[in-house]
């Protein structure tokens, strides 16, 4: 168990590094109690896309493949959601519609999965069937307005969205403001060593074996697509979760959040981030949110500005991400000074690999 | 009855002209690099702007088009030079980079521009054939995208930039021993490709709104003609357009443009379950 969490696939490992992963928690679970409840809030919508982000670290970082269809999986989910919450009423059946859009976006996950990964696509053409998807979803819900356009009692609404649905509910308890914040945390940590305890299995290894070079893994006896598809569906599925949490958290569902430049959104806090690692993905993530938001106040165009530039100087100065590159060069310094302090000659042969300790 | 059929052309040539004239550029510069740009949205965007804007100088349309078309080339040979040039052996970067230019590029229009400016009317003329009226323009488009395709062949199979575009596209590192200058037709064609995006925003200016964010309209046909094309541009992305053509002609007449688009869409996944290297793939084999 504890040679899974701390295994050789994820970084960041000894007590240092869980000290300070309960120190951050700890400080996430105190943060309602002196915070006011509109920025609890706040807190809660930045939270609702780690899960799209973790899932797209995990197949593009980890499994390589390049998916564009995060939000193609988020809206799948964000109207089911919506749907299922209207058709089978407020109250407990929420949790049910949560589950089953997650379901339902898995299995859109699947079936597009299998014509890619068993057709034998790869690399590019990945993400332009994924983003093709992704944008013919957007302009068919776009033009929905009309009101034959219904699922049960839920009115699809056209570019306007969905709204009236639900959101979360246990009995007559409404699940918002700090009882949803709580909820997040719980589901990202669990997400997030779910994630880890998978990625250093013996699927997890097969996983990175296929991104690394997928005719030897396919050599060594591994049947790659059905472990390319596994990851596929488990990202999406993740990103589905961020859908149908966005639904319920602000009781409406546009296409605007599905198509351009939606969709472009997860690949950048992920490049930014340093895909090749989960905990850079979590923490860049989560800043790029935090300041995007602040800026979006002013001027939404803007910030959108931002995050392509972000994207383009990721790319030409740091394709392996800022977070994971400035988070290293940390851990280089902090061990290599406490290692030299120990032992002078060996402080210099361990600040080499100091991302293994 | 060959008014009937004359339609049934008609419409045909119409998604053609679309498909062709949206994907060759995209097609170009993926057949020559391997790279997908993917701001070649905001190539068409670009021309398209430009188109207007001289028009609304007083330039006469057909000039200005071809102005555009030019400036969006000239801007395309820009950015391979500052851009893309650093990322011919990492493809994906190239694609990631390429996307975060096209969000600066819509955003700062946005900022700059406005939602949207008033467009020139497509051009008046309409013909009759029986009891159908048909739009002299729409054909107009069709001819310039058989234009594209002979000059493409042209220039790709009879000039001698042709010959060391193709040898630079088999082996580039063969190609630059041999004295081609690689980087400058690495240029060029990107170049090509940009300004073949331009002029379709520039033919397609008349017909359409203007807003920033237009190139979306134009990807996802030009992404899907080029997946199933495949890297060569004449033998992949011209019966790929044809095929696609089809389908998209059946389900636009009887079901209407978005069941259309999405019906192309299931195509293009089951074409690529069944051919994944395009149709190109199997075209040059046979010719082989």
């Amino acid at each position: 168990m504890f040679k899974l969490l701390d295994g050789s696939q994820t970084l960041g490992r000894g007590r240092t590094f869980w000290s300070c992963f309960l120190a951050v928690l700890a400080a996430a679970l105190i943060y309602p109690v002196f915070a006011d409840s509109y920025d609890v809030g706040n807190f809660s919508y930045f939270l609702i896309w780690i899960f799209m982000a973790l899932g797209l670290c995990l197949m593009w970082g980890y499994g390589g493949m390049l998916s564009f269809g995060q939000t193609f999986f988020f809206g799948i989910a964000g109207y089911a959601y919506g749907v299922l919450a209207i058709n089978m009423g407020g109250g407990s059946a929420t949790i049910a519609a949560l589950v089953l859009s997650i379901v339902i976006a898995m299995m859109a996950a699947g079936i597009l999965g299998y014509f890619m990964i068993w057709g034998g696509i790869s690399g590019i053409f990945f993400g332009i069937v994924t983003l093709s998807a992704t944008l013919v979803l957007a302009f068919f819900l776009g033009q929905t307005a009309g009101p034959e356009w219904r699922i049960g009692t839920a009115r699809l609404n056209g570019f306007n969205g969905m709204k009236g649905m639900d959101p979360l509910t246990v009995g007559d308890f409404y699940i918002e403001g700090s009882a949803l914040y709580y909820v997040m945390v719980a589901l990202i940590v669990a997400v997030y060593i779910g994630l880890r305890i998978l990625l250093n299995s013996r699927i997890g290894n097969v996983i990175v074996a296929t991104r690394e070079n997928p005719q030897r893994a396919e050599m060594l006896g591994y049947d790659i697509r059905k472990y390319q598809l596994l990851t596929f569906t488990i990202g999406s599925g993740l990103a589905g979760l961020s859908g149908a949490l966005y639904t319920s958290w602000g009781q409406f569902i546009t296409p605007s959040s599905i198509g351009l430049p939606a969709a472009a959104m997860p690949i950048v806090w992920v490049a930014f981030s340093g895909r090749s690692d989960l905990t850079a993905t979590l923490v860049g993530s989560f800043l790029l949110l935090f300041g995007f938001q602040t800026i979006t106040v002013y001027s939404q165009q803007a910030a959108l500005v931002l995050m392509g530039a972000l994207l383009l100087a990721t790319v030409m100065l740091a394709p392996q991400g800022f977070v994971l590159g400035v988070g290293k060069l940390v851990a280089d310094r902090w061990t290599g000074r406490r290692r030299r302090g120990a032992n002078p000659a060996l402080g210099q042969a361990n600040g080499l690999q100091s991302n293994e300790t | 009855m060959s008014a009937e059929l004359f339609s049934v052309f008609y419409q045909f040539a119409d998604v053609f002209a679309f498909l062709i004239l949206s994907a060759a550029g995209l097609a170009i510069v993926f057949g020559m690099m391997g790279v997908i740009n993917m701001a070649h949205g905001e190539f068409i965007m670009c021309g398209a702007y430009v188109t207007v804007g001289l028009v609304k100088l007083g330039v006469p349309l057909a000039i200005a088009q071809l102005l555009a078309a030019l400036t969006a080339g000239l801007v395309g040979v820009a950015v391979e030079y500052l851009v893309v040039r650093r990322f011919y052996k990492r493809p994906l970067d190239s694609l990631l980079a390429t996307w975060g230019l096209s969000l600066i590029v819509t955003q700062s229009m946005l900022l700059i521009v406005g939602s949207s400016i008033t467009g020139i009317g497509t051009p008046e003329g309409s013909f009759a054939i029986g009891y159908y009226t048909f739009s002299t323009y729409r054909l107009v488009l069709f001819a310039c995208a058989v234009a594209v395709l002979i000059g493409l062949y042209v220039i790709f199979m009879k000039t001698r930039f042709g010959v060391m575009a193709r040898a630079t596209m088999q082996n580039a590192a063969m190609a630059r021993a041999l004295g081609a200058r690689t980087g400058r037709i690495y240029a060029i064609s990107f170049g090509i490709g940009t300004g073949l995006a331009g002029l379709c925003g520039a033919l397609y200016a008349p017909t359409m709104t203007l807003i920033p964010t237009m190139g979306a309209t134009f990807v996802v046909e030009s992404f899907v003609t080029v997946v199933v094309g495949g890297a060569n541009v004449l033998l992949g992305t011209a019966p790929a357009a044809v095929f696609l053509a089809m389908i998209r002609m059946v389900l636009n007449a009887s079901y209407g443009q978005i069941i259309g688009q999405i019906g192309m869409l299931f195509a293009v996944i089951l074409i690529i379950r069944v051919l994944p290297e395009g149709l190109s793939s199997v075209l040059v084999r046979r010719g082989r």
